[in-house]
């Protein structure tokens, strides 16, 4: 069995699970897809893989290597399709809503006077997010009127192409709190509180995080969400909305857990490496 | 840029105080290290010789 891990930064995640790999004795080759020419039409030494994990902090490489490897027909963790229901907001939330997962309520609109209205229809604060994005970034709390003019004007101004989508969410008035569950191979492993006073609860904003007892809700909700989207190994994020319960907020296909080993007491890269490990065992089988 | 000094130990200088950072093992491109001294994350750019750049904090698809 031979797995290769790709990756565009060794940051500690990526040590940690190469630590993992070699812990149990598997075999896996990083490498630096910034290194990489692919031909498209000839796997190459990609052949010689039963599959690959990648572990790239850029979506583009993330997205581009894992379609040509696909083509090749070799398993990828996490596959496409799961890479793009968890990278585009939009995408997270057909999958959730075609599997009957409760999230926020969201609407979507591509010019500025319907960004208006579906603001309008959600009330406010609402929350306005670009539909590819991360760790935080770009999101805007729209508590009146005023604010959501003005920020719609200035997307419509000066955003990018990307940012003529309007994607607005309800705002969950949340405890100053999110929950985030990792889910691998279908199954929880592991969950994290995140606390913060500002209402982007995000550890990449200065959130803090402390481990969090596995509740059979939180059990259903996290599984139901990974399922949705298809995806191998995933960091399920969740709210607890005061009138529906918890709600999935977004799923994170290249999940980070550095912080969660110690607050949980999980193992979280030996669990990723055991799975890879089974789901290249069945490829080669 | 800062080339590795030579010692039996694997150790490169942080480009941006002059700390000596030391590696538990080989390093390999792209791992990122944070310097002991100045705090600064580090990216190896190349491993023969050890090279370091400061690492970018982040960039417009970087994520989870």
């Amino acid at each position: 069995m031979r797995i290769a891990m790709t990756y565009t930064r060794l940051r500690t995640e990526e040590l940690l699970l190469l630590d993992a790999f070699e812990g149990l004795g598997i075999e896996v080759e990083p490498i630096d897809l910034r290194a990489v020419v692919f031909d498209p039409m000839n796997p190459g030494r990609w052949s010689a893989f039963d599959a690959v994990i990648d572990r790239s902090v850029s979506l583009t490489s993330t997205l581009t290597a894992v379609r040509i490897l696909e083509g090749y027909g070799i398993r990828c963790i996490n596959p496409l399709r799961a890479i793009e229901a968890c990278s585009d907001k939009l995408s997270t939330t057909l999958a959730l809503a075609g599997a009957g997962v409760p999230q926020p309520d969201v609407r979507v609109a591509v010019s500025p006077d319907a960004g208006l209205e579906a603001v309008e229809a959600i009330g406010y604060p609402a929350v306005l997010k670009p539909t590819v994005g991360s760790w935080g970034r770009l999101v805007d709390r729209l508590n009146d009127r005023e604010a959501d003019e003005a920020v719609l004007e200035r997307l419509d101004t000066h955003g990018s192409a990307k940012q003529g989508v309007f994607y607005v969410q309800e705002h969950v008035n949340k405890p100053d709190r999110d929950i985030r569950v990792f889910v691998v191979g279908g199954e929880p492993i592991a969950a994290i509180v995140r606390h913060s006073a500002h209402w982007v609860t995000n550890t990449a904003r200065g959130a803090t995080a402390e481990g969090l007892e596995l509740t059979d809700e939180l059990r259903h909700l996290a599984v139901n969400g990974a399922e949705a989207v298809g995806a191998d190994v995933v960091a399920v994020d969740l709210l607890e909305c005061p009138e529906r319960g918890l709600v999935v907020n977004e799923l994170n296909h290249s999940m980070e857990f550095r912080n969660s080993i110690t607050t949980t007491g999980v193992d979280i890269p030996r669990f990723v490496a055991e799975h890879a490990a089974h789901i290249a065992e069945g490829a080669t089988a | 840029m800062s080339q590795a000094t030579a010692t039996t130990a694997i150790t490169a200088v942080c480009p941006e105080c002059d700390a000596v950072i030391t590696f538990d093992r080989a390093p390999l491109n792209g791992q990122i290290v944070r310097c002991p001294d100045c705090g600064v994350e580090l990216e190896v750019v190349s491993i023969n010789p050890i090279v370091l750049e400061v690492a970018p904090e982040v960039e417009e698809d970087w994520g989870e």
